[in-house]
């Protein structure tokens, strides 16, 4: 609840606009129940006979309602649905904005695609929020009141039993859907979601089931998954169906009811109207129903989405940040110990390293060492334990972010290809870069040529993840990428992993040529795809943790 | 409506005639209430009668009122019935299909969107059958009933009725249309969304590196505020249409009231007749309103029974033989040839290779030299185009070779132990994917394998251990981890046959010298086909194949290659040993 009570209050700054679309929904509602009473007013009259101005506006009056009822309803929907997508809107940039401060360590606690789950269906989810949530109850309550005043005039026992009705209903029945969701319909969602990994993973892994001769055994997993929610499923369809057969007996036995009571209490003419009356204003009430359905819905979206929003930034920026070093690139470690959270096994224990300017280190060891928390560490994306790291004797921890990061050239196993051209996927390296320096750079990491034999050259889209390149070319282009960034220190970490043994020689050979004259870590396994005579230094890394214990 | 759906209605036969019956009922009940509401009213206005003589009709209102809500109880349960069953019908239907269409199906890059279909695409069916049916029938079904009660007792709202009801079909097209461009607009846009939201989070920590993270922010308010414009614009489509049709509705109601209001004046109509004429004219527009909100229900229903059906219809290969894997001394390829997407893209040219029993041969070549497509071959995940692979048994007898298409698929491939680059592993414990090689394997068994693996000391550091949930694909798992369970899993088996498909590409030096080691004893008089690109995986081969753009080039032992100083010995050149 204390979830929704946030997202309420970033509706604040759309007030005028809400209270309009409240306005517009109670005068919807309000038409149609002046429509059905005034018909009804006029037929009874009418029969009477007493000439036509004894209709007096009636007749005009029900063409105007019928009218009214319609617009009001359109104005209604655009302006609520309006003010819903401008928050969705808010929400995303909000959301994003709180995400990207956060440290490393705390964004891999989410994988990307769930990360992608809150910020599109969960917001998505957000919409019935206030169109579901906040605004039936309080055009309900509103038109309740209204129709309490206005039945009173003709009798007070009638518009009690009304009133009565109408709060009942309206509490009722949300409360049995919200009542039933809690009993079934989180079960149905659990379940659904465990068949939906079995199929997935039956999907996925359907070349693994075949060769192993696994796909009698998935099928069962499926089936019981499939039969269980079934049975949830019906328990959820009866807890549905009685509601809405119980939405119906309310409004109807709310009609018979104050019939009932109004027989010889109002005046004859006024009988048809008062019932007609009746059952139209509980289209304020009916609607409500979907309410305590949503209420859960919404709760467990926002409680999602508040979930990455409401994290305090693990590396907090330095208060008196200092200037970065202007020609002084020694890299220094001293005493560094780094683990991923509390709790998990030290990754580097009192681990100090110092490097030259312009000096080449080689840092090798097995997958799981460490070797790829350097980088983390170096670059400030996860909080060291213990330590200090220093480049030409200034504190990294002193420097602003945007400063540290710059004195980084970094490249890794899996270069990330934005979904946009190869020109952008260049310039990432730096904004300001004209044409000529991304084709500089293209050149200075040998695929400029690649480049050039594309269908559009350097404005080739590379697809999502850039699935149209090949290993070695993205890392070509991650090189040309970061040699336009113009760091004096370049940290290469596992850059040749996923390559073949040619392409890997050939990527390395690139770019330690390109980078000659920087400060040089390359971190690798493959140690026999590298000439250890180009080094100047060699680590080899062990598994930390058991040197500790 | 999709034919196809409606006859996937016939499992649940009783059900599916139960809502069309109870939906007809409905429409019966709402015009006895009409009548009754409408006869107490006139009764204690026209007649002056007091309450205690119209307690008879009361009672009967109150029993209609009652029976409106078991009807609609009745409709509901019975639809669900029929979308309960109708899903897990098609559900297994559809893995049943997908298991028999086998990996060359899923494979061509749509596994992802296969999911969905049977994920999201079933369920979408829950809408249609739960929601979309019932108003479509109450919409068809109550309406009519009205109508013909109106009819008899008058003539002039009978007209006003139906001259507006044509308007509803010509509307609910419509209004068909603006959902069905809305939803597939929405769900484009959101795609596009989606897809942004991907690209940036997993590209995140790039950013970051070179400092372009918090430029994001005002893209991303840029497209999410291009969604939110674009999203309006459909739906004011969407609303005026809504409009249009509220308003018929609306209006056609006060002329109904107007019109039979004058006409009681002159006294040409009863007071009751005409009540009970203003009652029900709500609701005979009501399934219409109801079935606008629901349009977009039956849309995605509709449009997931084509994406279903398109997998279903899909051809089956051919069943496997009856055959059981006869006893062979070899493996025969015979001018085999393989191409994909259309015959656009060669994998194979006709190519011929002897694989002989219990030899170890090693295939290697670059990416796309066609290694992998004889791997799908012997496991029958591709078929030849032309050409026929052949188990040929030279001793016993010479005329006796079988094709490997006659020969039962699943027996055949129990004799062989699969390592893939990057083998699948489900959403089970760590010990149910290794025990996945032999579903009878006990836990000494799965330790030794595991050990073989050399994956014993990584599990026994995971949180549970061997009862580890792996996650989604391992998630759970490195690639290196990974693959040492998928190697377990294959070992366990001892089939007859090991093929290892870059079985040690993701591992590192130290693991690969480890497990390929091991191997050497483990795989010892079974017939073993190594594919790599890591020549340390295949330098103890018996016979190395050099394949290239879909041929062999070379092929011989170590030794004999490195003389020659052909292909072989240029990938050595980058290679290690």
């Amino acid at each position: 609840m204390a979830n929704l009570l946030t997202i309420l209050r970033l509706l604040r700054p759309f007030l005028k606009q809400l209270l309009l679309s409240l306005l517009l929904g109670v005068l919807t509602i309000g038409s149609g129940i002046a429509l059905m009473m005034t018909s009804a007013w006029l037929i009874s009259t009418a029969a009477l006979q007493l000439g036509i101005t004894s209709l007096g506006l009636a007749p005009t009056a029900v063409r105007f309602f019928g009218l009214s009822r319609a617009v009001f309803r359109y104005l209604e929907r655009l302006v609520s649905h309006d003010v819903t997508f401008r928050l969705l809107a808010r929400l995303r940039v909000w959301f994003y904005e709180r995400l990207e401060p956060l440290s490393l360590v705390q964004l891999q606690a989410f994988r990307s695609g769930d990360l992608m789950g809150r910020v599109v269906s969960d917001i998505d989810e957000l919409q019935n929020f206030y169109l579901r949530l906040v605004n039936p109850p309080l055009v309900a309550l509103v038109i309740t009141i209204g129709m309490g005043i206005g039945m009173a005039f003709f009798d007070g026992p009638t518009a009690l039993v009304l009133v009565g009705f109408m709060l009942a209903a309206g509490t009722i029945l949300p409360l049995f859907t919200w009542w039933s969701g809690q009993q079934a319909g989180s079960q149905v969602v659990a379940t659904r979601s465990r068949l939906n990994t079995h199929l997935v993973d039956t999907v996925q892994g359907l070349a693994d089931s075949l060769a192993f001769g696994h796909q009698r055994q998935q099928a069962v997993l499926l089936h019981s998954a499939g039969s269980d929610l079934a049975t949830w499923e019906r328990r959820l369809g009866r807890l549905d169906s009685l509601q809405g057969g119980l939405s119906l007996l309310l409004v109807n036995l709310a009609a018979v009811s104050v019939l009932w009571v109004a027989i010889g209490r109002v005046d004859g003419v006024l009988l048809a109207a008062v019932t007609l009356g009746s059952i139209a204003a509980f289209e304020a009430i009916t609607p409500l129903a979907l309410a305590g359905q949503h209420l859960g819905k919404e709760t467990a979206a926002a409680g999602r989405v508040l979930e990455i929003v409401e994290n305090v930034p693990a590396i907090p920026e330095p208060i008196r940040p200092v200037s970065p070093p202007a020609n002084n690139f020694v890299l220094a470690m001293a005493g560094v110990t780094f683990r991923y959270g509390p709790g998990e096994r030290p990754v580097l224990v009192d681990f100090s390293l110092t490097v030259p300017q312009g000096g080449c280190v080689l840092i090798t060891g097995e997958s799981g060492v460490g070797k790829s928390s350097l980088i983390n560490v170096l670059l400030r994306l996860a909080p060291i334990e213990a330590g200090r790291i220093t480049v030409g004797g200034v504190d990294l921890n002193r420097l602003p972010h945007e400063e540290l990061v710059s004195l980084f050239g970094v490249m890794t196993q899996r270069t990330h290809l934005f979904n946009t051209t190869v020109l952008e996927n260049i310039r990432i390296g730096r904004k300001s870069a004209s044409q000529a320096d991304v084709v500089a750079a293209a050149q200075a990491a040998q695929i400029h040529e690649f480049v050039q034999s594309l269908p559009q050259g350097y404005d080739t889209y590379v697809g999502e993840g850039g699935a149209l390149l090949s290993g070695g070319e993205r890392q070509r282009l991650a090189l040309a990428r970061m040699l336009l960034k113009e760091a004096p220190i370049w940290l290469l970490d596992e850059i040749t992993a996923n390559l073949d043994p040619i392409t890997a020689v050939k990527v390395m050979e690139a770019v330690l040529a390109a980078g000659s004259g920087r400060t040089l870590l390359v971190m690798t396994h493959r140690t026999e795809l590298v000439d250890r005579e180009q080094f100047d230094q060699t680590i080899s890394l062990t598994n930390m943790p058991d040197q500790a214990a | 409506m999709d034919k196809r759906l409606i006859g996937e209605a016939r499992l649940a036969r009783f059900a599916f005639g139960a809502t069309v019956g109870l939906s007809l009922l409905g429409g019966l009940l709402i015009v006895g209430q009409a009548l009754l509401l409408s006869r107490i009213i006139s009764r204690a206005f026209v007649a002056g009668a007091e309450r205690s003589e119209l307690t008879g009709l009361f009672v009967g209102l109150l029993l209609l009122v009652g029976l409106r809500a078991l009807n609609q109880i009745g409709i509901q349960l019975t639809a669900d019935s029929v979308a309960i069953r109708v899903k897990q019908a098609l559900r297994r239907r559809l893995v049943a299909h997908l298991l028999k269409l086998g990996p060359a199906y899923t494979r061509e890059g749509r596994s992802g969107e296969l999911a969905l279909t049977a994920t999201d695409g079933i369920e979408a069916l829950d809408s249609y059958f739960r929601d979309y049916l019932p108003t479509l029938f109450t919409f068809l079904l109550v309406p009519l009933v009205i109508l013909l009660f109106v009819l008899p007792v008058d003539l002039l709202t009978f007209g006003v009725l139906l001259v507006t009801a044509p308007l509803i079909p010509i509307f609910m097209v419509l209004i068909g249309q603006m959902a069905g461009t809305l939803a597939q607009n929405r769900y484009a846009q959101l795609g596009q969304l989606s897809a942004h939201f991907l690209d940036v989070m997993q590209g995140l920590t790039t950013l970051k590196l070179f400092n372009r993270s918090r430029a994001q922010i005002q893209i991303i308010a840029r497209i999410t505020d291009q969604y939110r414009q674009s999203t309006l614009a459909v739906l004011r489509v969407a609303f005026l249409s809504a409009f249009v049709l509220e308003l018929v509705a609306m209006i056609s109601i006060a002329v109904v009231a107007v019109e039979v209001g004058l006409r009681l004046l002159y006294g040409r109509i009863l007071f009751e007749q005409a009540l009970f004429l203003l009652v029900l004219a709500p609701d005979f527009y009501q399934p219409l309103r109801q079935l606008g909100a629901r349009f977009h229900a039956g849309q995605d229903g509709v449009a997931a029974a084509k994406r279903i059906y398109a997998i279903l219809n899909h051809p089956l290969p051919d069943a496997a033989g009856p055959v059981t894997v006869p006893d062979f001394t070899e493996i025969r390829f015979e001018a085999v040839s393989v191409a994909f997407a259309a015959g656009e893209r060669v994998a194979l040219h006709p190519l011929s290779l002897t694989i002989k029993r219990g030899e170890h041969l090693a295939l290697v070549g670059t990416t796309g030299s066609g290694k992998s497509t004889v791997a799908n071959l012997l496991l029958r995940f591709v078929e030849p185009d032309n050409g026929r692979i052949l188990l040929v048994n030279k001793d016993s007898n010479p005329a006796t070779s079988i094709p490997l298409n006659k020969v039962d698929t699943n027996a055949w491939r129990a004799a062989i132990g699969w390592v893939p680059q990057q083998g699948y592993l489900f959403n089970v414990s760590v010990a149910d994917n290794i025990r996945l090689g032999r579903e009878a394997a006990g836990d000494a068994e799965i330790e030794a394998a595991a050990q073989a693996a050399n994956a014993d000391q990584f599990i026994g550091q995971l949180p549970q251990g061997y009862n580890t949930i792996v996650g989604e694909n391992g998630t759970r798992l490195s690639g290196g981890q990974a693959q040492r369970l998928a190697l377990a899993r294959a070992l366990i088996r001892r089939p007859e046959i090991y093929l290892f498909d870059e079985a040690t590409a993701s591992l590192d030096g130290n693991n690969e010298r480890i497990i390929l080691e091991n191997l050497r004893t483990l795989t010892a008089g079974a017939t073993v086909i190594t594919i790599a690109h890591r020549l340390a995986a295949v330098r103890r081969a018996d016979r190395i194949v050099v394949l290239d753009n879909g041929r062999i080039v070379e092929s011989g032992s170590h030794a004999e290659l490195i003389d020659r100083r052909g292909a072989y010995f240029e990938l050595l050149q980058y290679g290690e040993i």
